[in-house]
């Protein structure tokens, strides 16, 4: 164990040099033993590093192989290479042109920050089962006490944890321990894979003292340090720090005050996320819809409740349904208001209704998905009454029809009568609605019509010489309508007035979107008013004013 | 429920508790107040859209629940424009087999229910309405634009457009923009009345047409006369 050695080797040294570096750097005695005092109570930290995160997590993500020569690309430049991109001479910053020069059969794989976060969860969450608090630093290096006294010692826990990463597929992970996370991590590059480092107490100024100026991640301060002929960090810790202070302010101190291992940030740790997804497992499991529901009930209220004493409330759930032979029914429920636990138990009963599972549920999962505060959504004083009445006498109904049988009528923007309106099924949120306020240029003026057909009917117009009127490509109208016939079943009418057309060329930038249509508004010697629509010579209705 | 609640109303509400069949009047659009008493525990017959949408205006602005069953080219737009309030508007546009079950249970939640049957209804299924109606504090509109007198037994009102003209479109030119219609209201034991009505008129709105009859004044551009032998064949029309 090379490493253990070399570790026991600083810590000796560091002890012994420790003393003098306080009598050398501390005029007055009772300033020295301030600092000893310090030093002795610094808390050991250590940082778990797992290097070229981005490519791990992007092998992960796309399933290649970590030996496969991988880079992480972001705007072109080699962002993070694997070990085997490396030896053909890829590196970090490198432009992705040259390094596909150099090593051809170089996967580029673009640079998705989220994706490493979400990578490098699974490592936090696993950590945390080792260690009370894990703070993240980055994706793929983060911070957590060390604890040395549980397993024994600073290597046995150093140990335990490089396996337990390991354990979850992170080949390659360091883990340096020092005082103070500053040195932590500085020392957390220096073993090899699966390794750990160790700087003994009081020593991280002695460890800091032989490293490159570049570990300080200041570019511009590092940039002057070389020019001005200091080139490592023990160097920049010897200047005084008045004079530091003077000449590089605030951040300058910060930095010095680093090389000097006077760094005294504990791992503060994050809290683990809430865990609010509610599950039940039937065993055995079940195959009809009716016991499955009855036994969501209680779990459905739980789910609620624990919504509640956070203070939550879910406005949209997804139900997982889990067949035990690894079927999966997922579907994202909205509400318009939030979700009780009755709502909840209409919302299994419909899914597994419209999508019965094919072999029998072992698991069902409430995941909320959208959580927001009861404090915005609570009953007023005097209650909701009617509204409430509302909900349950709509909530029996699609019971009784299917969830999108009843719907809120909504309307939007849009061109013609149909996009004008939308039809969002009860509870569920409108999302993408075009805008009315938007000027629409082509729409027809209002009155709106009062009958829009779901489904254009065909329809016939007829010009003097009793031949199908038209309209050019460029929107001019050939003939004039005497005739027309707007329903298929109907007979033909005489026009009384019409006006038209109001050409549309819609999205004629997308060929499978782009329409070219024409829209008339048409009186027929009956009175009635109709709105039809034209596209390719083919006459439909669209809607009637009535 | 009235935005500020009367000793009438508390007392109908009341008695309506305990369980007596006590029907309330329902606010409707001004020019309306001529052509109907719009009650609750009452069944309209119907056969224009626009009439039932500025019908359904008046309780909807007056923060009542709407419903409409089995009526699927319902436009949402046009009713926004006459004033029905969407957010308080329930539609059932295929209720199937079962669209007699589903009015009643959306006239348990709204107070006033737009259908269209799919098939006449018969007495006893009408008798039955009333008496949930009455008992639910709600009213029914039937449209009856298909099925003609024969979609409801004996309803309390019936309405139907008799002539109907629209202004603002001429022959390649303009746009529609007013509706004038004479609205005929009948049965429910009062006299017979005939009202002319925009429905609605440039500016949106629906009023009452003081002209009877006369020029349009709706800047439209074509000139249908109004001969009252045209009407009399349309009607029949109608009620064949």
């Amino acid at each position: 164990m090379s490493v253990l050695d070399t570790a026991a080797g600083l810590s000796d040294s560091g002890l012994s040099d420790s003393g003098l570096s306080d009598s050398g750097a501390a005029r007055a005695t009772t300033g020295a033993d301030k600092s000893v005092l310090q030093a002795a109570t610094a808390p050991r930290v250590m940082v778990v590093w797992c290097p070229d995160w981005p490519v791990v997590a992007a092998v992960a993500a796309e399933e290649l192989s970590i030996d496969d020569p991988v880079a992480v690309v972001a705007a072109n430049e080699v962002l993070a290479c694997s070990a085997r991109a490396r030896l053909d001479g890829v590196r970090r910053g490198m432009r992705r042109r040259d390094a596909v020069a150099r090593c051809p059969e170089l996967v580029c794989v673009e640079a998705n920050e989220a994706r490493d976060l979400r990578a490098f969860e699974l490592v936090l969450s696993g950590l945390e089962q080792l260690v009370a608090t894990v703070t993240p630093i980055r994706a793929g290096i983060c911070a957590v006490p060390v604890p040395s006294r549980f397993y024994g010692g600073e290597p046995q826990a150093a140990a335990v944890i490089a396996e337990m990463l390991v354990e979850y597929g992170v080949w390659d992970c360091r883990v340096g321990i020092a005082d103070g996370l500053f040195a932590a991590e500085q020392a957390a590059r220096r073993p090899d894979a699966q390794s750990w480092f160790l700087v003994s107490p009081n020593g991280s100024a002695r460890f800091l003292a032989d490293l490159e100026i570049g570990a300080l991640e200041d570019a511009e301060l590092v940039s002057l340090l070389r020019r001005l002929g200091i080139r490592r960090l023990g160097e920049f810790a010897a200047l005084s720090s008045r004079d530091v202070s003077t000449r590089f302010g605030r951040p300058g101190t910060w930095l010095h005050r680093l090389c000097r291992g006077e760094d005294f940030r504990v791992a503060a740790g994050r809290r683990p996320p809430i865990e609010l997804t509610q599950r039940v497992a039937f065993e055995p499991p079940l195959e009809t819809v009716e016991p499955i529901v009855f036994s969501t009930r209680q779990t459905a209220d739980r789910f609620v409740a624990e919504l509640a004493r956070h203070g939550l409330v879910a406005t949209s759930v997804t139900i997982e349904v889990h067949g035990d032979r690894g079927w999966r029914g997922v579907r994202t429920w909205g509400h318009p208001r939030w979700f009780g636990s009755a709502d909840l138990v209409d919302r299994v009963y419909w899914q597994l209704q419209a999508d019965p599972a094919p072999e029998p549920v072992g698991e069902v999962r409430l995941v909320p998905e959208a959580v927001e505060s009861l404090g915005d959504h609570g009953d007023g004083l005097w209650g909701s009454a009617t509204d409430d009445q509302v909900e349950r006498g709509v909530a029996r109904l699609q019971g009784m029809l299917g969830p999108e049988a009843v719907i809120a009528p909504t309307v939007q923007g849009g061109r013609g009568a149909v996009q004008r309106q939308t039809a969002v099924p009860w509870g569920e949120r409108a999302d993408g609605l075009r805008p009315r306020s938007l000027p629409w240029p082509g729409s027809i003026p209002p009155p709106a019509p009062t009958r829009v057909f779901p489904r254009p009917r065909p329809a016939v117009v007829l010009g003097h010489d009793d031949r199908p009127v038209a309209v050019s490509d460029r929107g001019l109208v050939v003939g004039e309508p005497t005739r027309f016939r707007p329903d298929p079943t109907g007979t033909l009418l005489g026009v009384q007035a019409w006006a038209g057309p109001w050409p549309i060329d819609e999205l004629w930038w997308d060929p499978d979107g782009a329409r070219q249509v024409a829209r008339f508004q048409l009186v027929g010697v009956d009175g009635s008013a109709w709105l039809l629509l034209v596209e390719q010579g083919q006459w439909w209705t669209e809607a009637r004013y009535d | 429920m009235a935005a500020t609640p009367t000793i009438a109303d508390l007392r109908q509400r009341v008695q309506r508790m305990q369980g007596a069949a006590v029907s309330r009047l329902l606010p409707v659009l001004p020019g309306l107040g001529q052509l109907i008493d719009l009650q609750t525990g009452m069944v309209c017959c119907l056969d224009s859209p626009g009439l039932a949408m500025s019908l359904m205006a008046g309780p909807s602005q007056a923060g009542e629940w709407t419903a409409v069953v089995g009526v699927p080219e319902f436009g949402f737009d046009a009713a926004f424009a006459f004033g029905v309030d969407l957010g308080r508007c329930v539609v059932v546009p295929e209720p199937g087999e079962h669209w007699l079950s589903v009015t009643a249970g959306l006239v348990e939640v709204a107070t006033l229910v737009l259908i269209r049957p799919p098939a006449p209804v018969n007495e006893q299924q009408a008798a039955r309405m009333i008496a949930r109606l009455r008992q639910k504090d709600a009213a029914l509109l039937v449209d009856c634009a298909q099925l003609g007198d024969r979609a409801w037994p004996r309803p309390q009102r019936r309405l139907s457009v008799i002539d109907n003209q629209w202004s603002g479109l001429g022959r390649g030119h303009g746009h529609l923009q007013g509706r004038r219609v004479r609205v005929r209201s009948r049965g429910g034991g009062v006299p017979d009345r005939t009202v002319d009505l925009w429905l609605p008129d440039q500016h949106l709105e629906v009023r009452l047409d003081y002209t009877g009859g006369g020029d349009h004044t709706g800047g439209g551009d074509y000139t249908g006369g109004r001969d009252h032998a045209g009407v009399d064949a349309f009607d029949g029309q109608v009620a064949g």
